[in-house]
């Protein structure tokens, strides 16, 4: 187990590396390519009309012009012992792990990064609560009665979940449970600070989506799982059936959802990004985004390299949970 | 599905293209009927086991740990034991499924041990297997007609009349409607995908078969039609067979020669009729004595022989004899010297220290190899523990 | 899902049993019907079944896939979801009538009065509970005791079908057990809490030959010592012979042959019968030249043949002018204590079986 942990840990990294060394030549070799100079982008730190001498000194001291090895080295290596930059006036020191300075803000990445996590760890969790319970127990519900009508009226409804993005249902809400009939007020949420529950109409759009999702999964995972021969043998027993349901079917049944889960959360840690867009939430999705926009570099790699790092963590997470859940992985 | 036929199908060979399919390849020296067309001598498969963080090689499964037989022209070998003795891993490796990790395996007097798929493929007309299950060993999306005739496009063979004439033809051989050429496997019940399995195996008229368990997937009354189809082919094409199988009752029926197996070795290896009458190895004997016969009169009649336990585990089989764990006759020397394979009456062979039906034991005939030392003697077989 | 349905309880046989009352046998199943209603049409699995069967007694029930074997035996365990089941019929257990009982009051039965081993031991046991915890939870389902004295029940009944060493294996998975071992453990957790009867369902199919011994075996001695009920289905004729004390042959969900073991392997009187015992090779014979299999493949029970079910594969049909294929035979008691559903005339039969198929077995 201890060696299975450390080579998912070991493969971890290595996977790490290759996306960031992916994002770092996208984001610097296809502009590149494109035409845009060393200039441009320091041109673009600077502000606006910089002179000649400005932009050489902004080159410097990011190393613009060093080869592209060089400047991805460079990156690395700031994210394990953090850099120091030299103004010329002042040194300034980033610690590690530096992600850098955003081109526009000029603000440390990382403290952006730092600031803007919790937000959208808010929105995540609040709606993977949600969802994981809705979406569970309707699942369960369906397969139980399966054919029924409420079977019939959850998996329509949960089809019509899967198929409408969050910015659709997300915009109607706001439009109607907000604006219209002023049922909840307006989506308000820029720190822990703020009253968790402003996100309530996010989370319900967002667990919307999931929870259809995974009603569907709980329910074929259900209904496989009550036709296996051991809920045959456990009823043989004479368990009663909420024993037969709950112990037996949904252990069983929950096992590869959860991984799906554990993915799912991952990718959303990373940045909720439609949903932060959807109701002008500055969580990781919208940095992200604007760093995009703004071909802020710094902003970009940061953004990635969190998003990918939460979802190799939470897949490192889902295999060894893995192991705890099913002795057949943690013996073999 | 079709397993070993899916080899490369860009080119063919020289000798594919010319030969029909009715009296398919020159052989380059034809073998008679009661010589052996397969011999397989100290063939071994073993498993690796991998721990650790750099996936080390700490064990390995001795799934077949050094088999040797013959399987002569015409006849039909059966190959029996538990789960876990290996003869289905033997039968992949006759069939070069599977890599032998030591040994030879000849056919037709060409060693095929290490031959490269490529130059297997011209083989792979002669040498075909019939599989256990016929529900998962056909592909569902093909036609009953595309499955039987993919050999023949695979090998790129002409046919007399078309390859549609062809496969209705063996369709017919084996039993099943030729008008069926048009339906899917699923149309058909077990037994009859089983005839479809065997359809497939027989279109290139192949010189020897491997049947790893064709009828244990299929109802008594079904087994019967198909043991029964499978001896009338064997008279009609001259077919040679090895039988792996669990039914010591289907072995016995099917066989002329029978090789019991036990944890990856052959412990017994004779004749039908000497090996079911006068077993002499206490496993094959336990063996016989616990298959349920049919007759409550026989009832609390018969010699019981109970095994304890179960077989122990390839990873870590006991040393010298490998039965002697749960052989109600093993002594010091079996847990000490592995007993050879040896000839015990005429064509009867036995790896025991104590063999029954008999006067001579391995023993005996390990001593009189020592005193006379005779070439290709199995006597001298490592005596120590392996591992 | 435990809900009563009231309209169970009329359409059932609670107003036929008024009429005919509890039987004295141990187990008494009257004309048990067990139909499936699907989109291609009614599969009738198990169409009009009766059998008795006493304490300390085997009854073998015989049949190819399909028969409805499997049926039956979910069906006397009320195993069977009611909404996609029809089962009627009468089934009495110890002066209790199933069918038309409550689900609740059947399932307090189950475990306790009436148990069953399945075919494959990995597939029945739960792969994420250790074997004692399963063992355990039937025990402590059914008995109000704790934990700790259930465990030691549990280490009691997995010695008891000799498993070694019971103290340490039972806080292992079925996955760390052999397929010979795990079915002991099926055993002890079926016989944990004592049941009277036993249902066993291709007990042994999937294990070897050597361990099947051992299991058979196991099984016999526990019925000596519990003196249970066993219902024993299989396909092998030979576990049956070696077994049970009646045989039961089923064929399309109805009963072909009901006869003591002697009268079935001795003396019998059902064609699809004599296929049975002509299919299989025997150790106990001389090796027969030629098997005698039957022709054809057991219908599908959707399209079940008009007539006698059997009459398609019948190699003696044709002796019963065309009776066989537009009358369906009744069981009826041929010879004391010997049932049998076919046409031909009893001293056909006997001929028949005399000259023609029992010579060359």
């Amino acid at each position: 187990m201890v060696a299975f942990i450390v080579r998912r840990l070991l493969g971890a990294v290595g996977l790490l590396l290759i996306i960031s060394a992916v994002t770092f030549a996208i984001f610097f070799l296809v502009p590149r390519a494109a035409g845009v100079t060393s200039d441009d982008i320091a041109g673009r730190f600077a502000g606006k009309q910089p002179d000649a001498a400005t932009l050489a000194a902004i080159k410097d001291r990011f190393g613009f012009d060093d080869p592209v090895p060089v400047q991805y080295g460079k990156f690395l290596k700031a994210i394990v012992v953090g850099d120091t930059y030299d103004t010329g006036t002042e040194k300034i020191h980033c610690p590690a792990p530096c992600l850098g300075y955003s081109f526009r803000t000029n603000q440390s990445v990382t403290d952006q990064i730092v600031d803007r996590a919790p937000i959208t760890f808010m929105i995540a969790i609040g709606a993977a609560v949600l969802w994981v319970i809705v979406g569970v127990s309707i699942g369960v519900l369906s397969a139980l009665r399966r054919g029924t009508i409420f079977d019939r009226a959850a998996m329509g409804i949960a089809l019509a979940g899967v198929s409408l993005p969050v910015f659709f249902t997300g915009l109607l809400s706001l439009a109607f449970v907000v604006h219209r009939w002023n049922l909840l007020p307006e989506v308000n949420y820029e720190g822990l600070s703020d009253n968790p529950f402003n996100l309530i109409l996010p989370w319900i759009c967002l667990a919307f989506l999931y929870a259809a999702l995974y009603a569907r999964l709980t329910r074929a995972g259900m209904l496989e799982t009550m036709n296996e021969d051991y809920i045959r043998t456990a009823r043989a027993k004479g368990l009663p059936e909420k024993t037969v349901v709950f112990k037996h079917g949904l252990r069983a049944t929950l096992t590869p959802i959860m991984t799906v889960f554990g993915l799912d959360i991952g990718l959303l840690l990373g940045g909720a990004i439609i949903t932060e867009k959807t109701f002008s939430i500055p969580g990781l999705g919208q940095l992200a985004l604007d760093g995009v926009n703004q071909s802020d570099l710094p902003v970009v790699l940061g953004a990635t390299m969190v998003a990918a790092l939460f979802i190799v963590l939470a897949n490192l997470v889902v295999d060894i949970l893995y192991g705890v859940v099913d002795p057949r992985v943690r013996h073999s | 599905m079709t397993g070993n036929e899916t080899v490369s199908t860009d080119k063919t060979t020289a000798e594919g293209t010319t030969v029909p399919a009715a009296d398919s390849a020159g052989d380059a020296r034809p073998i008679a009927d009661g010589e052996p067309l397969l011999e397989v001598d100290g063939l071994g498969k073993h498993f690796p086991v991998t721990a650790g963080l750099l996936r080390r090689q700490v064990a390995a499964v001795k799934a077949v740990d050094g088999v040797s037989f013959s399987v002569r022209k015409g006849e039909t070998l059966g190959l029996v034991g538990e789960s876990g003795c290996g003869k289905s891993t033997t039968g992949r490796m006759i069939m070069r499924l599977l890599d032998p990790s030591f040994g030879k395996i000849t056919f037709e007097g060409e060693d095929i041990t290490t031959m490269s798929q490529g130059r297997l493929r011209p083989l792979r007309r002669d040498l075909q297997m019939i599989f256990q299950d016929p529900y998962s060993s056909l592909n569902p999306r093909k036609t009953v007609g595309a499955i039987v005739g993919a050999p023949f496009r695979l090998q790129n063979i002409k046919t007399e009349n078309g390859v549609k004439r062809a496969v209705q033809d063996i369709l017919e051989l084996v039993g099943l409607n030729p008008e069926h050429y048009n339906r899917y496997p699923h149309e058909f019940s077990g037994g009859q995908r089983q005839r479809i399995g065997i359809a497939r195996t027989l279109a290139l008229k192949p010189k020897l078969i491997v049947a790893d368990e064709p009828v244990s997937a299929l109802d008594v009354s079904v087994q019967a039609q198909v043991v029964n189809l499978l001896e009338d082919l064997q008279d009609e094409l001259d077919l040679t067979y090895v039988v792996i199988a669990h039914d010591l009752s289907v072995v016995r029926h099917i066989s002329d020669r029978v090789a019991v197996m036990y944890l990856g070795k052959i412990v017994e290896i004779a004749d039908r009729n000497d090996l079911y009458e006068r077993p002499m190895h206490p496993y094959t004997n336990a063996l016989l004595s616990a298959v349920p016969i049919p007759d409550p009169a026989e009832r609390g009649e018969r010699k019981r022989i109970r095994l304890q336990g179960d077989v122990p585990s390839p990873l870590d089989p006991p040393p010298a004899c490998r039965f002697h764990t749960r052989c109600w006759k093993a002594q010091d020397i079996c847990k000490q010297v592995e007993p050879p394979l040896v000839e015990l009456s005429p064509g009867h062979e036995a790896a025991c220290h104590f063999p029954e039906n008999t006067t001579v034991s391995a023993t005996d005939e390990v001593a009189k190899a020592a005193v006379a030392p005779a070439p290709g003697t199995t006597a001298a077989d490592d005596p120590a523990p392996e591992a | 899902m435990a809900r009563k349905d009231p309209a169970e309880l009329v359409n059932g046989s609670a107003e036929q049993s008024g009429t005919r009352g509890a039987p004295s046998a141990f187990l008494e199943v009257r004309d048990l019907k067990i139909h499936f209603p699907t989109d291609d049409g009614l599969v009738k699995s198990v169409d009009g079944l009766s059998f008795q069967l006493e304490r300390g007694r085997t009854l073998g029930i015989v049949g190819e896939s399909g028969s409805g074997k499997s049926v039956t035996s979910l069906g006397i365990l009320g195993l069977h979801n009611k909404r996609n089941a029809n089962v009627s019929g009468e089934i009495w257990l110890d002066g209790t009538e199933l069918v038309g009982a409550s689900q609740n009051d059947v399932r307090r039965l189950r475990g306790r009065k009436m148990a069953m081993i399945f075919q494959d031991p990995l597939s029945s046991m739960h792969p994420f509970y250790t074997v004692g915890h399963q063992i355990v939870e039937a025990y402590r389902v059914h008995n109000d005791v704790s934990k700790s004295v259930a465990r030691k029940h549990a280490v009691d009944m997995l010695g008891r079908v000799g498993i070694p060493r019971p103290d340490r294996r039972v806080d292992d998975y079925p996955h760390q057990f052999s397929g010979g071992m795990r079915q002991r453990a099926m055993i002890a957790m079926a016989l944990s809490c004592d049941p009277e009867l036993l249902i066993a369902d291709e007990p042994t199919t999937a294990l070897d030959v050597t361990v099947q011994a051992q299991i058979l075996d196991l099984i016999r001695d526990l019925q000596e010592e519990f003196n249970s009920a066993i219902i024993m289905i299989t396909h092998d004729l030979g576990v049956v012979a070696e077994l049970s004390d009646d045989i039961l042959v089923m064929y399309a969900g109805r009963c072909a042959e009901y006869a003591s073991v002697d009268d079935a392997f001795h003396r019998p009187l059902h064609p699809y019968t004599w296929g049975l015992l002509g299919s299989m090779p025997r150790l106990d014979r001389e090796r027969s030249e030629r098997l005698m299999p039957i022709k054809g493949t057991p219908p599908s029970l959707i399209n079940v043949p008009q007539g006698c079910a059997f009459n398609p594969r019948c190699a003696y049909r044709d002796l019963n002018g065309d009776k066989s294929t537009t009358e369906r035979p009744e069981l009826v008691e041929a010879e004391p204590g010997h049932q049998v559903a076919c046409h031909l005339p009893l001293e056909k039969k006997r001929e028949i079986w005399e000259s023609e198929i029992r010579p060359k077995l």
